[in-house]
């Protein structure tokens, strides 16, 4: 007899409520009227906590929400497609390319939401195209290899385009912006740029989440995948788009966060093993939880604002190593 | 002719990367519900037979027909359906339980926005079954021996239910007890209607299993026929290019081979 059906469903409802439970306590946390919690209360009597509330904390808590569903999201559908537990979207030249586009923007063009999201996510896909391109054309190695390697030279390309902008960029208003996007935040985030990426991004985790077991397959060998009924150059490249256009949309606002498409997903996989149909919600759901843990952390700890790339990258690359030692990463080649 | 479900017509290929012809016009027929299998040297392209007829490698000369339909008039689906595929290895990468990568062999059956149901979880624990690893459903892949890893891809490939079975190498790090094991499993799926075509280096299992023998050779030739015909000293001889001598004990042949 069968003992699990569908499994991990309690496991995952338990997510769910964490992350309802985070998110609701962190928009009530912050440093008015006084550092710490703000009583719901004030809410009914004080127009400028309604005001704090409503129009800035809601827009950026829903925006870093979005930020860690979708690069958790999109870290589990790189490792899983490149059967490597070790990548995250900053291979294949996506992160770097989405820096270069933004950073293109703020320089050359009209520095306005629209623009560099749009700069931001097509320089994102151009990467992983010319990624994609590139490592067909090499004529050594498996496809996987090939993929990384060309993912690396592509994002090295990237990133010297970017340190020639920063050398010619105006040290007085345009550095810093540059600078600042560059660690990565969400402190400008307002309705406005929440309404921009929403829609794309969440059409992308969408489709990501509906077609999430075939990720399985996708990590199998291809004339495997192939030997069970898919097309694993089809699948992959629906997957890798939608990861690539998803993410870019938020990168564009947030700028550069690292380490949650890497770390989420193993922690999802070591609570829910890498079933997908299990693993890819609960990491879109962890990703939430520890955006929101790093952004309200970076918001709240210090009067002036700490990038919210530099506590993700610090706790990230902590819990890595933590995971490390505890040889609860398996890689095996 | 009726009864022929897989019929490979003048096949040629070459490997273009490496420049090096593998097949030249080879022709086929396997009928359904028999077994039948490939012998030959290392190298001689045995495999590539194998992924010829899943679809995986396309010919550019000769005909693959499956049913007599051409292979190419199948949609990747329909192919996953009709065609089983076991790998003599695979490179697991995440922990999977058993069952959750045996289940992965129903993908040819849901749709592309489905997950596996209740229906497909009971498919899964029969096969577990059959290969007697039911008792290990929940523990992970990446713990299996090598020989328990070719029970468990075994067992994925009878939970994708094909009308054909195409394993390659399929006993090559079984113990005696695994390899009878398999042999049955492969004798009853015969009995259900199930076509198979499997790779091996082991003349006895072939003289044992099958229907049908398709020796491979140095420079294209092809001996095929079956097993009586084809399994002689002289034949098995030229293919391994040394001595090889049949014997018959109690019925079942022997292979034996010298320097």
């Amino acid at each position: 007899m069968v003992k699990k059906h569908l499994p991990h469903k309690k496991n995952t409802l338990i997510l769910l409520l964490l992350l309802v439970v985070f998110f609701s306590i962190a928009l009530f946390l912050g440093r008015y009227p006084e550092t710490g919690f703000m009583s719901p209360r004030l809410l009914f009597t004080d127009s400028l906590a309604r005001k704090l509330v409503f129009n800035l904390r809601l827009p950026r808590l829903l925006t870093s929400l979005m930020l860690g569903m979708t690069l958790a999201g999109s870290g589990m559908v790189f490792q899983m497609i490149f059967s490597n537990p070790l990548v995250e979207p900053g291979f294949l030249g996506v992160t770097q390319g989405a820096a270069f586009g933004a950073a293109f923007a703020i320089i050359f063009l009209n520095p306005s939401i629209w623009i560099i999201q749009g700069s931001a996510s097509f320089f994102a896909v151009t990467g992983l195209g010319l990624s994609y391109l590139i490592a067909k054309k090499i004529h050594f190695g498996g496809w996987i290899i090939r993929l990384i390697l060309s993912g690396i030279a592509v994002s090295a390309i990237y990133s010297s385009g970017i340190g020639i902008m920063k050398f010619a960029a105006d040290p007085m208003s345009q550095l810093p912006e540059i600078t600042f996007w560059l660690l990565g935040g969400l402190w400008s985030v307002t309705w406005r740029e929440f309404l921009v990426i929403f829609p794309i991004s969440a059409l992308a985790l969408l489709v990501i989440y509906l077609m999430r077991w075939r990720l399985n397959i996708l990590s199998l060998e291809d004339e495997t995948a192939f030997s069970l009924g898919i097309s694993p150059r089809k699948y992959r490249l629906i997957f890798l788009i939608s990861a690539t256009v998803a993410t870019a949309a938020l990168i564009s606002v947030s700028g550069i966060i690292n380490w949650v498409g890497l770390i989420v997903p193993h922690i999802s996989r070591r609570l829910f093993r890498s079933d997908t149909s299990s693993s890819l919600p609960a990491a879109m759901l962890l990703g939430g939880v520890f955006t929101i843990f790093c952004d309200t952390v970076a918001r709240i700890s210090f009067a002036g604002e700490i990038p919210l790339g530099i506590i993700t990258s610090m706790i990230g690359a902590g819990l890595f190593i933590f995971l490390l030692l505890n040889k609860n990463i398996k890689v095996q080649k | 002719m009726s009864g022929i479900i897989v019929e490979l017509e003048n096949i040629s290929f070459t490997y273009v990367s490496e420049n090096t012809q593998i097949l030249k016009t080879l022709s086929l027929k396997l009928r359904k519900g028999e077994i039948s299998t490939i012998l030959g040297p290392n190298g001689i392209g045995k495999t590539t037979l194998l992924l010829i007829i899943l679809g995986w490698i396309t010919v550019k000369s000769g005909s693959v027909r499956l049913k007599g339909r051409n292979l190419e008039e199948y949609s990747r689906k329909e192919m996953g359906q009709l065609i089983g595929f076991v790998p003599q290895y695979e490179h697991i990468s995440f922990e999977y339980s058993l069952l959750e990568y045996v289940l992965l062999g129903r993908s040819p059956h849901l749709n592309s926005l489905e997950s596996p149901g209740k229906k497909d979880y009971q498919i899964a624990m029969d096969a577990l079954e059959r290969v007697g690893l039911e008792d290990y459903a929940e523990r992970s892949v990446l713990h299996l021996s090598g020989g328990e890893k070719q029970l468990v891809l075994l067992a994925r490939s009878l939970v994708q239910e094909s009308e054909i079975l195409l394993l390659d190498e399929p006993m090559s790090n079984l113990d005696l007890a695994n390899k009878l094991k398999i042999i049955k499993i492969l004798q009853t799926l015969k009995e259900e209607g199930v076509t198979i075509l499997f790779t091996s280096h082991e003349p006895e299992i072939a003289a044992r299993l099958s229907d049908y023998l398709i020796l491979m050779g140095q420079n294209y030739t092809i001996e095929q026929g079956v097993v009586d015909d084809v399994l002689t000293s002289e034949k098995l001889s030229r293919i391994y290019n040394i001595p090889v001598n049949i014997e018959e004990i109690n019925g079942r042949k022997i292979v034996l081979w010298h320097e």
